[in-house]
Formats: C-alpha cells, structure tokens, sequence
C-alpha cells in the first residue's frame, strides 16, 4: 500500500458513514469490510446531542478518521468547517469538497485548488475531490496537495468509472501521487478496475449502505479491492484483437 | 439583544454571556466546533468571545458522512 501523508493503510477501502439503515448495520458494515477509513463529517448538533452518540460508535470503530467539507459551495466555508474538522476530530486530515454544481456535485475546481492552497498553508494535509483534469491536478499538487480524490462518476449516482480514460490518463501522468477514486462506485466491479487501474484507494459509501444487505456488500467491496490491487501488482496481460491459442497446437493428434 | 443560534434567533438580556456560557446555558456539550460570523473560534478562545447583535454562532458536532 501506498503511504497517505506519511500513513500506511491496510488496504484500499475507505468508507462513509452516511445513509445506514441502523448504527447497528453501519457498524456490522464496517467490521466485514475491514475499512481502513471512515469519512464522517460536521454538522449542527441538535438539542439531544446526536453528534455524540455517533462520534462514539466511530472511535469504537478504531479507524482512521477522515472529515470531509461536503455541502460547502465556497473556499471560505471550506476552509471554516475544516477548521472546524480538524479540532473536533483531532486531525490534520481533510477531504476537502467544493461543491460548483448542485445537480452533478461537481467540484468547483478553481475554489477547490483556493481552498487547498490556504488549509496546505495552515498544517492540513488535504484529500482533494477534484475531477480527472489534468491540469486542475497539477494546480492541485502546486498547492501542497500530495493526495488527489478523482470522482469516479457522481456521488450517489452508482455510474462507475465514467471516464476510464481520463482516470487513466491522470494516473499515468503523475505514477508517484497517491490517488484514491471518490464517489460514483456503484458495484464492486466498478471498485476492483479502479483498483486494476493502478488507483491505491476507493472511497465509497452508498454502494454500501444502500444495497439491499449492506454488510454483505461491505465484504464484496472489500474482496474486490483487494483483488484489483492484487491484479495490478501482477501485471496484467496486454489485451489483443484476435485470439491466440491457450493450448498448445504441436502434438495435437489427427483424428479426422 | 439578538443573536441566531444554528439558525434559531435568540434573545439575550444583559449581562450577556461570552461564547463558552452560551454553549453551557443551551445545553452543549461533548465533542463540538464553533463558529461565529462563519469565522471559527476554537475551543480555547471561547470563554473570551464576547458576543454581539446580530451575531450568527454555529455549533457543530460529528456526523455521518461520505
């Protein structure tokens, strides 16, 4: 595995917590992934006190947390709620979203890379949700950035890899930068080519949570992972047009 | 005077309380951020965060996300 900021994970996984049937199931969920990541994230805390009692459900989880800034449409709120992140969740980590489009939740690139710059300059080791744009990934890394998150497709929308080329493009133009695909994963299929692709992490959370048995998909997302990683490290074949024998043609009898 | 708290105006009658006695008297407590004008205020600055009209203070806390 490939180091984050310094930090070595077990494996690809990184999960969200959102969406979960039950706590319960959000937990069971967990456990059968083996996610090295929980995304969690910050909101108004309400007169009983919620926040808490699902803040203890996380830490007994015993993962590595990563806030992330999701609703913020500006680099001025961004940067406020990972502020805000960083002290609740005692972490430099942050997944920085920029939201540009309410549709799509297409990242705002041009605040994204403004956010970046001003949390890098702050001590905060970003996570960057950016699009598969090349140059928006170097504005990125020229911002202190030393992990990028493509999306794969659209949060939520379970569409997969929806530009394989760029995704692939991105990874081979810049083969030392630690990448995780985020949002889009819909299947563990679509999980394992991230994976074979030569990604180093998943991020997904409502494959997950909203498959009809959550903690069975949580295992399958985690096999998955774990077999397009292996594949990649195997090196995999050079496809071609035409089919070439598997068994051998010399000493095939003549039985005609 | 006014202030909105999570969204909820609230009116405070003198000695209005810094930032930290809000929080105590609204019942907060446990694992939470502030904020006040969209500007954050950490935990360290609160009992000195005078508060003032019109000031618009978020309280946040761990929640589930993606």
């Amino acid at each position: 595995m490939r180091d984050f900021y310094g930090t070595t994970l077990a494996n690809g996984l990184m999960l969200g917590t959102a969406q979960y049937p039950s706590p319960a199931i959000l937990e069971q969920a967990f456990r059968a992934s083996e996610a090295a990541v929980a995304t969690v994230s910050l909101r108004r805390e309400g007169a009983g006190g919620a926040g808490q009692t699902f803040w203890s459900l996380i830490r007994e989880l015993g993962v590595r947390i990563l806030p992330n800034t999701a609703g913020c449409h500006t680099a001025r709120e961004a940067i406020t709620t990972a502020q805000m992140a960083r002290e609740v969740f005692d972490t430099p980590w942050i997944k920085l979203e920029v939201i540009g489009d309410t549709d799509t939740l297409q990242p705002d690139v041009f605040a994204l890379v403004e956010a970046a710059e001003e949390l890098t300059r702050q001590g905060f080791q970003v996570f960057p949700y950016c699009t598969e744009d090349l140059i928006v990934a170097e504005r990125l890394l020229d911002a202190g950035c030393e992990v990028l998150m493509p999306w794969g497709a659209p949060i939520g929308s379970g569409l997969g890899l929806n530009n394989e080329y760029g995704l692939r493009s991105l990874r081979a133009r810049f083969p030392d930068v630690p990448m995780v695909v985020d949002a889009g994963i819909g299947l563990p299929s679509h999980a394992a080519r991230a994976m074979e692709l030569g990604f180093d992490a998943v991020l997904l959370n409502t494959a997950v949570a909203k498959a009809g048995d959550p903690v069975a998909m949580a295992r399958a997302m985690a096999r998955a992972i774990e077999a397009g990683s292996l594949a990649c490290a195997a090196d995999p074949m050079e496809p071609r047009d035409m089919a070439a024998p598997s068994t051998p043609v010399v000493g095939k009898a003549f039985l005609e | 005077m006014k202030i909105t708290l999570n969204g909820e105006t609230r009116e405070l009658v003198p000695p209005y309380p810094t930032l930290d006695r809000l929080l105590a008297d609204s019942g907060f407590s446990g694992t939470i951020a502030t904020a006040v004008n969209e500007v954050f205020v950490p935990a360290a600055e609160r009992a000195e965060t005078p508060l003032h009209e019109g000031d618009r203070i978020e309280v946040l806390a761990p929640m589930q996300g993606g």
